[in-house]
């Protein structure tokens, strides 16, 4: 019997050999090239440390699809694309390198305009309107939820506006940040009204 | 209404047990991971179709099944003479630094053993599964999956196993 308490139990050593993981690590890189190659990769992510948190970057092979706040919760974030855009989502930083390299810049405070492929399909109608005229805003400057609704042709959409200000889903790149109330309060903000502080504190530093 | 997790999730959740049943099934750790990479591939492309009750392990040690009797095709392909020796792919260096003794007791069983105690023992396959699979009954599969793990024991009694920890 003594020579069975050193006996390994075979089942038990198959499944406890570790696996590398500079091997799991290698074997995803690959996973990651071979199926944005084929056309298989719907959203490729990747997050990023900023002064305004951990930001979640997603982009389809259209462009970035998605900027998240960690408030927002990622991996609720990421369970939301793979319903809406389609569930072969990868962590996948290649796809993400240009959006990551301006984001880095323009919290450095050396890039004032974003020139990035949008993928808007996270918007529909009035929103996405509103979200597409934000980037016409200029760096540094701010314009009231009235005035965003009046350069829509929406003037009485006040509230919408703040809605869609609210939803955009890239925000950050798409600058939802400096819309303000008529009063010049903040309003509110998907990133926290921390955030937004930040962001015009940057932008009015430059 | 069910919806599928992302990829990635699978990915981290699975990714180890497919690649321990390619180590064991391929025993060479470069085509363990041509199998890996294929299945994950092939299984990405797929996906959307999968039935949100599916068994995703299970269904993914299939795959991997496949794809690794694909290797071994294209590696007896391979195998024929030929005057000037093929470059050999950049990840032809992959890691045998790892390796374990568990790997080569393995290799040394006959290939039926070896992929029957692959997809029951790593891969948690049932055996009418592995039959299945791999042709023959459920029973023959249950035998030669105590047979394997009698030639297993016997292996690794006689190995050094202390070396592994050192």
């Amino acid at each position: 019997m003594s020579t069975d308490q050193h006996t390994p139990r075979p089942e038990a050593l198959l499944t406890s050999v570790p696996v590398p993981g500079s091997t799991l690590e290698r074997l995803h890189r690959r996973l990651e090239d071979a199926a944005a190659a084929v056309g298989v990769l719907d959203v490729a992510y990747t997050t990023l440390e900023t002064p305004v948190g951990t930001l979640l970057l997603a982009a389809t092979e259209r462009g970035l699809v998605r900027v998240a706040y960690a408030r927002e919760d990622h991996e609720k974030v990421l369970a939301d694309l793979a319903d809406r855009l389609g569930p072969r989502i990868l962590h996948a930083p290649a796809r993400l390198e240009p959006a990551v390299e301006q984001l880095r810049e323009y919290f450095a405070g050396t890039r004032t305009r974003f020139d990035l492929p949008l993928d808007r399909s996270l918007s529909r109608g009035f929103r996405r309107l509103v979200q597409e005229h934000l980037p016409g805003i200029d760096y540094g400057s701010t314009q009231s939820y009235s005035a965003v609704a009046r350069s829509v042709g929406r003037p009485q959409a006040v509230r919408a506006v703040g809605t869609a200000c609210a939803t955009n889903p890239l925000p950050v790149v798409v600058p939802c940040h400096r819309v303000l109330r008529g009063d010049g309060g903040l309003g509110g903000y998907i990133g926290g009204l921390e955030a937004k502080s930040v962001l015009l504190e940057l932008e009015a530093a430059a | 209404m069910t919806t599928k997790q992302p990829f990635e999730t699978l990915v981290t959740q699975h990714g180890p047990v497919v690649w321990r049943v390619c180590r064991a099934v391929l025993s060479i750790p470069a085509d363990a991971e041509d199998a890996w990479s294929e299945t994950f591939v092939a299984a990405m492309r797929a996906y959307p179709g999968l039935p949100d009750t599916a068994n995703v392990q299970a269904w993914l040690v299939t795959i991997a099944h496949r794809k690794a009797v694909d290797v071994v095709r294209a590696r007896a392909r391979a195998a024929v003479p030929v005057a000037v020796l093929p470059e050999p792919p950049a990840h032809r260096d992959a890691t045998p630094e790892h390796d374990s003794p568990v790997w080569a007791a393995v290799a040394a069983l006959p290939p039926r053993q070896r992929h029957v105690v692959a997809y029951r023992y790593l891969g948690g396959l049932p055996y009418r599964q592995i039959a299945e699979l791999l042709g023959g009954t459920p029973e023959a599969a249950r035998r030669a999956a105590a047979d394997g793990l009698a030639a297993l024991r016997r292996a690794l009694t006689t190995t050094d196993l202390e070396g592994e920890d050192r």
